[in-house]
Order: structure tokens, then C-alpha cells, then sequence
């Protein structure tokens, strides 16, 4: 990392070890499964083992018969009370909470067992004696755009089509791609995957003597959490005391509200008792929010010399049985227009098609800002082809069409306004870093022998920061974030926001923000989150929200205790508060450094001596970004192939990154090491597949794969800056950068060491077996060729 | 199903618990003890977050063991690594090089790592990616937590090297 400020002074840009981490290494991370109340209930969930199924009774007496099994509660008796069906978050559907009349994905949640233990609940689920009568499933999203089967009858349409999207301009694209000098057209699969963190999901409900609900949930938006449980419980919102302790990672699965957590809180009404609900692995990677299943069909027009001129992409998503993605309600298919990356298409179109299917619901989780994983990957990869049939360097291809740092405010042509960047740099940055020449010479002697080696680019930009309040919201509520920050007399704080760390490490970064804006030191900046009785209203922490929104709500709060420090500072040096600047961390009567008072020397007067000021230092700011931020990168996977077992070494991985400033370069680190990790599973390892029958191929860690220690590469990590310019601190955001830009980047390298035999594209993940059946197939076409 | 009594001794503390037999030694840490740091994040027996050390050596997945077979045994946890207010080197290396993040792997990859430790006091590289590769992370990325376990293991080698002092977890 490039930024090396003086630490004694600055606490912005310095790699400050996290405080929250004695704790987690001691064991005393409290997360919610370590949350027991006096009296609690356990509760284990009845899953379908159909993926479409007519149920014509359940039978609850033998669960009832289990010692300590104290109730069983179905769909009919939650259709009963009112609480048959939940919102899901971006408005377009509803989703049952326990399945009525039919299920319909296998894993769906059909009862809920109460009980004194753990063994007690998952005795009397096993006990539950459920009638189905089998349907026919529906298990493509192809299948399901026939309509032979429709799998929703609750609602007023009768087809499996959800909605019809598109942005862009359709007919002069058409028209761009006809004059075209070449074009390029490839289908393109992002599988589907599941985030899987390592803490499944779980809640511990409770109803206290005055009847209010507290709600300890694993939940990457609390406030949300609190707004829908009001809405979907009519329990007015100051009785629900919604809290998220520490959460054992999110990706974005943390993020919906699930069945069994209001069947947690229905038990707890109910009983009269709390009630914990901690997810098996299987119910979390069977029924909890899933991500991608985006089947695109790509076309890039352009001259012979390799400049673009039309984009357009057709989409086909499978969301299951429920349209329970999350995305802001105005964008269906979430930033997909973000299609275009960091390439100057004069005219482009993107259209989508959602689809039911017999499998379970989701589509935006794994640390991915709403689809832009599926956009940044298909014109990557798009990219890489369309180089491939000019003949070009994929480099050079990408250098002549970037948006160039002059162009900045730039407006694509799906209509985000792209704030800043400067995609040569970072581009030239790690050409130069990874020595590209070396191994261009390397490769071609390589090739030469026979030997498969390949050197993969993605040069991607994303859009964070949800966002503007004019296009953003969730059910309805603007995507704004919050802050409040209150500093104690002896010049220490507390900082509250609306967002919630799942391991990104905001009661370090949080602090860092405070201390640099304030000059106090971090480590006495407490910040606290995931309480809504305490934190302000925000949206909360997923599609790198968190430092472009509610760092800028901490930047400004903090400033506006600057400016009512400065009037108590007047007060102190018995000046007027415009002769008083705050330079180098204090406050000083202008052009006279002798004469100057610390922030700590305010904070005590804020409550001993204020003059005529108000008393106490604190403030909030409620942030409405005026604009999303466009962070960008370039990766680079250098990738040897064995052409007789399929084998990929990930030999080299460089990621140079913009995210604009950086707050912890070791925070940032750390989240671009993760993420690449995730984007390597995805790429060569996980697919959460289902047979044609409909059964869930990959219900366990047995299955579904998550690297270890011994498959996840070597990073090596770089960067540029380049701050946004309407974020208060120039912060860009970074979480997700890794996951969205490396996928692209290890296909690109496997392709291009594939390219010798002929092969074009192969779909991720990227198994020893594809990648031996892609030679083996390449080589019998050249066989037959030969003949 | 009946429930029986069972001594369990952990971090050198004996709790006397009432336990099915069918009863995790995972849970029965957890709740029973009230030994929340180690963590169950599988079915499977794949994640290794709920990993203790048997007998000062042996790294065991305690989702694989009936408490009531781990009667007799010495138990130590995470909550037994830090002695006298000190973080134990492994803690200190993982704070150190960045080497957690959500935090919920970590106990488990700390046990393994001390198990690890004892048996192979100057690994390499390569030896602690072995040994690590039954403990999943999804934050990390691992390279830091390798980092984390040699930077361990050098400063557990150099207090080994000082006759005078006494390894802080011993």
C-alpha cells in the first residue's frame, strides 16, 4: 500500500491493529449462538425432502410425544394468526414462511418443533409425519420460461415469468451491432453459488414481561430487520429491540430476513419463552440466499481495430421459488448496468428475464454489490473473446477502449455516472509489477514445448456505496446510513452507526475516521453497532456499503463536533470563533501556533466551562450519497495447466486495486485476501448444483466446497488512488472488489492457456474435470480436422 | 433420554456436568461449561471451528466426540491459551499479522496451530498449510493466518532458547 502517513499524528491510512480482535482470539466473541436466556426453547425445523410436492396432511402428534418437545407449529396454523407469508425486500413477491398446500423447493421449510434441547427439537422434527404427494419439478430456468409447469399459484398471473427488465437502448444497439466490422457472441453461465460464512444463521427470540420483543439475530441489516419484523408482526417498532452481536461473516447471506426467524419469534409469543433457532450447514446452504444463477448471452460489436461500438446482453435468472433477491426496489436486477466496466461503448442494451424454478430463492448474496459479480465477469470475460478473434493482446484491447482518466465525471451508456478513476495507471501499474513481458516470453517458449500456461486480465469497475435516496431504496426505505458520535469530557468517545461489521473491522476504522477528523487517539473511540435500541437508523453493512455511506455519516458527524469545538476553543483562547482554524490536529488563533488548544482541552470544557455554548460534544449526521462510488482494479492470474489431468496451478495472482482512500491498509488487505479467495472458490470449485429431479447435489461442506489452506493461491496486493471526489474523505469502499473482479481474471487465464488447442470458453467452476474434458474434446476436433 | 454425570477437566478446571451420552463434546463445552469460544459451523466435521486440544497435544474436532468420552482427558480450549493476562504467541502472531477477521474461525485455528506447535516447533511454510487444511476460513485467505502460526512458532522457538524463562503455557 502506497499511503505511509506519520502515526504518531494521523490515524487515517495507518495499519492500526483491530481492537476488536483480543476478544475474538480469547473466545469471548459473543455471537448469537452464545447468547442463552433463562428458560430458552430450542427450535428445529421440518424441510421438504421434495422439491415440489402436494402436502395433503402433517401429522404433529408423534413430535409431540418426545419428551420435552413442548409444540409444532405448520404453515396453516402461521396462515391462521395472519403471519402465513413475509415481504421479501425489494417488493416484487412474497415468500411463505411455512409451506400451505404445496412445497416447493426441496429443503423448504414446512414446520417448526419446540422443545426443551437441541436433541429434544431435532428428535420431534425427525417425528413430524408429513403426506406429500410428488409434482413435477421444475428445475431449469429455460424449462420454466415454457410455462408447461407453473410452480406459483398464489399468484394472479399463471406463468413462472417474475419480471422483464431492461436498460440501455435497444434498437440503436441493434443497429450498432449490424454495422459492426466484428462481433462477438458468447453464452455465459455464472453458476450458482452460496456465501456460506463460517457462522450459519440463527436467532434467539424473547418477549419480555411489558411484552416487548428482543431479537438477537445473526443480521447484516438490523434496522431492516426491526421495519420488517413490524410490518410483517403489526408489533409496533419501539417494542422490537432488534440486536446483531458479533456475526461470523455475512457475504451477503446475512442480509434477508428467513422463515425460522419468524417462526422463532411466533414460538416465543406462543410459549411464552425464548426461543434460539441456530441453523444446521445444511439448512444454511439448502434454503438461505444463494447468489448469481445469471445465464447471459453476450454480444460485443466492433471496428477491426479493436474499438468498441455495441454492447448487448441477454439474461436469463433463475431465482427459485421465491423472488426473495434483495436488491433495491427499483433495480430488479440490481447495478447490472454496470455491464459496460470501464470501456467506452458509444451505445449499449441489457435486458433481463426472471423465472421461478423449484429450488430455493435468492440471487444477490456473496459479497457482490447487487449483480455487479455477474456484469463485471461477462464483460470481462466478453473482452478476453472478443481479443482472442482480433487477434489482439487482451492488454492492448482493453488500453485502447478504457475510459480515460480525462473523461472522468463519465457517463456510461446504461446511465450510472462513473465519478472517478484512472484505469491506465492501475492498469500500467500491475503490467509493470508482474512483469508482463517476462512472462509473454515465458509462455510463447512454454507453448512451444507443448506446455499450457496462461496469464488472465480483468480490468473491472464497480458501483457501490446504495445510494442516492432518489433511486435507492429497500421496501421502501431510503438508502441513506447514519452516525452519532459522542465525546466525554476527558476526551475520549463513542461512535454509534447504522451499519454492522461482520469481520470487516469497523470498531478499528470507525475509530480511525473520529480520531483523524477530531485528533483524539483511536483507541479511545468506542463503536458500537447492531443494536437498534442504541445505533441510529441505517441500512447496514453488505454491497460495500459501509465505508462510502455511513464512513461519510462518521466523516460528517465529526466535523460537525468540529465546528462546535471551534466556539468553545473561541471561548478557551477568548477569541471570536473566525479568528480560530483548526490546523494540524488543533485548534489555534489564526497565523499564532503558540496560542492553541488540543480537542481534548474542548471536550472538558464542553462540560466544566463552555462559556455561552451549549454544554456536552456531540452530534449526528444522516448521509445521502449524491452519487455511488466507482472503484476499480486490475488482476492478473498467471495459471500453468496439466493438459492430461485438467489440473490448474494458480501460479501467480497480483491485485492492484482503487478503492480512493484508504483508511487501514491492513483492513484492506485483509479484505482483498478474502475476497480473491472467494473469487477462487467460485471460479475453479463451488456450484450448488441440483439433479435433474431437483435435489440439492451440494447440502454439506462435504459437497460444496470452500478452499482450504492448501488450495488458496498466494496473494500479492498493490494500489492506486484515486478519490472519489464526493465522499467526504475521498473512501471508495473495497469488501467486494476481490470476489468481483477475480472470477474474470482466473477464466481469462485458464481460456488463454486452453487458447493453443482452440478452446473458447468453458463455464466456472472450473473443475479438474471441465477443464480435462474441454482438452479432451479440443483434441478430438483437431483429430478430426487433421483426418 | 437418560442423562449422566460427567467430569469434564478443562483448561485445568474440573465442571462435574449432567449430559446425555449422546451429548457433543462441542456442545457440552458450550453449553453446559459455558465455553463459548469454541464454535460448531458444520454437520460434517469439515469446518474445524469447534477444534480442542486432548491431553496437551492432540487436536481433536469436538463435534466428533461424545462428551462422555472425554472424561479422563486433560481439555484445553481457547479460553485456556492466554495465562496471566498474556496472549499466548499464537494469539499475539494472529493479532499481529491480521490473521482473523470475523473472528468465528479463529478459535479453531488456534488449537490446531498449538497442537501443531508442540509437535512441530520449527515449521515451514508449507508444513502449517498442511496442517491447517482440516480448519476452514471463509475472511482470510489464509495467507495471514499462516503468517500468524510462523511468526508462533519463531517466537515460541526464541523463549525455548532462554533456559531462564518459562514458556508461558506451560
Amino acid at each position: 500500500m502506497s499511503i505511509t502517513p506519520d502515526p504518531q499524528k494521523h490515524a487515517l491510512g495507518v495499519s492500526m491493529k483491530r481492537k476488536e480482535d483480543p476478544r475474538f482470539l480469547q473466545g469471548k466473541g459473543r455471537y448469537v449462538d452464545d447468547i442463552n436466556l433463562p428458560g430458552q426453547l430450542y427450535m428445529a425445523i421440518v424441510h421438504s425432502p421434495y422439491p415440489h410436492a402436494k402436502i395433503n396432511s402433517i401429522d404433529k402428534e408423534p413430535a409431540l410425544a418426545v419428551p420435552g418437545v413442548k409444540a409444532v407449529i405448520t404453515g396453516e396454523d402461521l396462515v391462521a394468526a395472519g403471519l402465513g407469508w413475509l415481504p421479501t425486500f425489494h417488493g416484487f413477491d412474497k415468500q411463505m414462511v411455512l409451506a400451505v398446500g404445496k412445497a416447493l423447493f426441496q429443503y423448504q421449510e414446512v414446520a417448526a418443533v419446540f422443545a426443551t434441547s437441541r436433541e429434544a427439537a431435532m428428535d420431534g422434527a425427525e417425528l413430524v409425519e408429513i403426506d406429500y404427494e410428488p409434482l413435477d419439478p421444475v428445475v431449469s430456468p429455460h424449462e420454466a420460461a415454457k410455462d408447461e409447469v407453473v410452480i406459483r399459484s398464489d399468484r394472479e398471473k399463471s406463468t413462472n415469468h417474475i419480471y422483464h427488465w431492461d436498460v440501455g437502448h435497444k434498437d440503436e444497439t441493434q443497429r450498432a451491432l449490424e454495422a459492426a466490422e466484428k462481433v462477438v457472441k458468447q453464452r455465459i453461465v455464472f453458476q450458482r453459488c452460496h456465501p456460506a460464512p463460517l457462522e450459519p444463521c440463527g436467532c434467539v427470540a424473547e418477549f419480555d414481561t411489558m411484552g416487548r420483543l428482543h431479537f438477537y439475530v445473526t443480521s447484516q441489516a438490523p434496522h431492516v430487520y426491526r421495519t420488517a419484523l413490524a410490518l410483517v408482526t403489526g408489533i409496533p417498532e419501539d417494542k422490537i429491540h432488534v440486536v446483531s452481536p458479533d456475526i461470523g461473516g455475512g457475504f451477503g447471506n446475512k442480509v434477508p430476513v428467513y422463515p425460522g426467524y419468524v417462526c422463532a419469534v411466533v414460538g416465543s409469543l406462543l410459549l411464552k419463552k425464548p426461543v434460539k433457532w441456530i441453523e444446521t450447514r445444511t439448512e444454511n446452504l439448502t434454503t438461505t440466499g444463494f447468489a448469481r444463477d445469471y445465464h447471459m448471452d453476450v454480444e460485443i460489436g466492433a471496428k477491426a481495430d479493436g474499438t468498441v461500438t455495441a454492447l448487448r446482453v441477454k439474461t436469463v435468472a433463475d431465482h427459485g421459488a421465491f423472488d426473495a433477491a434483495a436488491d433495491p426496489t427499483k433495480y430488479p436486477a440490481g447495478m447490472f448496468g454496470i455491464v459496460t466496466g470501464s470501456y467506452q461503448f458509444p451505445v449499449a442494451y441489457a435486458e433481463l428475464d426472471a423465472y421461478f424454478t423449484n429450488k430455493a430463492p435468492g440471487g444477490v448474496a456473496y459479497r457482490c454489490s447487487f449483480r455487479v459479480t455477474e456484469a463485471s465477469y461477462a464483460i470481462e470475460r466478453a473482452m478476453d473473446i472478443l481479443a482472442d478473434e482480433l487477434d489482439m493482446d487482451p492488454v492492448e484491447l482493453r488500453k485502447k477502449n478504457f475510459v480515460r482518466k480525462d473523461q472522468f465525471p463519465y457517463q456510461s451508456a446504461l446511465g450510472f455516472t462513473y465519478d472517478s478513476g484512472d484505469y491506465h495507471s492501475t492498469l500500467d501499474k500491475a503490467l509493470e509489477r508482474i512483469g508482463y513481458d517476462d512472462l509473454l516470453r515465458e509462455q510463447a517458449e512454454k507453448r512451444a514445448r507443448g506446455e499450457l500456461m496462461g496469464i488472465g486480465f480483468s480490468t473491472f469497475t464497480e458501483v457501490v456505496g446504495a445510494g442516492p435516496s432518489k433511486h435507492f431504496d429497500i421496501l421502501g426505505i431510503k438508502m441513506f446510513d447514519s452516525a452519532e458520535i459522542r465525546i466525554h469530557p476527558t476526551g475520549s468517545g463513542v461512535v454509534r452507526a447504522g451499519t454492522k461489521s461482520q469481520g470487516q473491522g469497523h470498531e478499528t476504522t470507525w475509530a480511525q475516521i473520529v480520531a483523524e477528523e477530531l485528533g483524539l487517539d483511536p483507541q479511545n473511540i468506542m463503536v458500537e453497532e447492531g443494536d437498534t435500541d442504541t445505533a441510529p437508523y441505517g441500512l447496514g453493512t453488505y454491497a460495500s456499503r459501509s465505508t462510502p455511506v455511513a464512513g461519510a455519516a462518521i466523516s460528517l458527524a465529526a466535523r460537525r463536533i468540529r465546528e462546535k469545538a471551534r466556539k468553545i476553543a473561541a471561548h478557551l483562547l477568548e477569541a471570536s470563533p473566525e479568528d480560530v482554524e483548526w490546523t494540524d490536529y488543533k485548534f489555534q488563533i489564526k497565523g499564532v501556533p503558540t496560542r492553541s488548544v488540543t480537542m481534548k482541552d474542548v471536550a472538558f470544557a464542553a462540560y466544566t466551562n463552555p462559556g455561552d455554548n451549549e454544554p456536552g460534544l456531540e452530534a449526528s449526521y444522516y448521509y445521502d450519497p449524491p452519487n455511488m462510488t466507482f472503484p476499480h482494479g486490475t488482476y492478473v492470474a498467471v495459471v500453468d495447466v496439466d493438459r492430461h489431468t485438467g489440473e490448474t496451478k494458480v501460479r501467480r495472482f497480483l491485485a492492484v486495486d482503487d478503492c480512493g482512500t484508504v483508511i487501514n491498509p491492513m483492513v484492506v488487505e485483509g479484505q482483498i485476501h478474502g475476497g480473491l479467495t472467494e473469487g477462487y472458490a467460485i471460479a475453479f470449485m463451488q456450484e450448488i448444483t441440483y439433479d435433474e429431479s431437483g435435489n440439492n447435489l451440494n447440502p454439506n461442506f462435504i459437497d460444496y466446497l470452500v478452499p482450504t489452506s492448501l488450495e488458496a493461491p498466494k496473494w500479492e496486493t498493490d494500489n492506486t488512488v484515486t478519490p472519489s471526489p464526493h465522499h467526504p474523505i475521498g473512501a471508495k469502499g473495497v469488501g467486494e472488489s476481490p470476489n468481483v473482479g477475480s472470477p474474470a481474471a482466473f477464466v481469462n487465464a485458464v481460456m488463454d492457456a486452453l487458447s493453443p488447442l482452440g478452446v473458447r470458453h468453458v463455464d466456472m467452476p472450473l473443475t479438474r474435470e471441465k477443464v480435462w474434458r474441454a482438452i479432451q474434446e479440443a483434441e478430438a476436433r483437431r483429430a478430426i480436422s487433421a483426418d | 433420554m437418560t442423562k449422566q454425570r460427567v467430569e469434564l477437566n478443562v483448561n485445568g478446571e474440573i465442571h462435574e456436568i449432567q449430559v446425555e451420552p449422546r451429548k457433543l463434546l462441542a456442545y457440552a463445552l458450550r453449553d453446559e461449561c459455558g465455553l463459548t469460544g469454541t464454535h460448531v459451523g458444520c454437520d460434517s466435521s469439515s469446518c474445524g471451528c469447534c477444534v480442542v486440544v486432548l491431553d496437551g497435544e492432540t487436536p481433536v474436532k469436538s463435534c466428533t466426540m461424545f462428551a462422555v468420552q472425554a472424561e479422563g482427558h486433560d481439555i484445553t480450549t481457547v479460553e485456556g491459551l492466554a495465562q496471566g493476562g498474556q496472549l499466548h504467541p499464537l494469539q499475539q502472531g494472529f493479532w499481529d499479522q491480521h490473521g482473523l477477521q470475523c473472528g468465528y474461525c479463529t478459535p479453531g485455528m488456534l488449537m490446531t496451530s498449538y497442537a501443531m506447535l508442540k509437535e512441530y516447533p520449527e515449521p515451514t511454510e508449507e508444513d502449517v498449510r498442511k496442517f491447517l487444511s482440516g480448519n476452514l476460513c471463509r475472511c482470510t485467505g489464509y495467507n495471514n493466518i499462516v503468517k500468524a502460526v510462523l511468526q508462533a512458532a519463531k517466537a515460541l522457538g526464541a523463549e525455548k532458547s532462554e533456559p531462564e524463562t518459562t514458556a508461558a503455557d506451560d
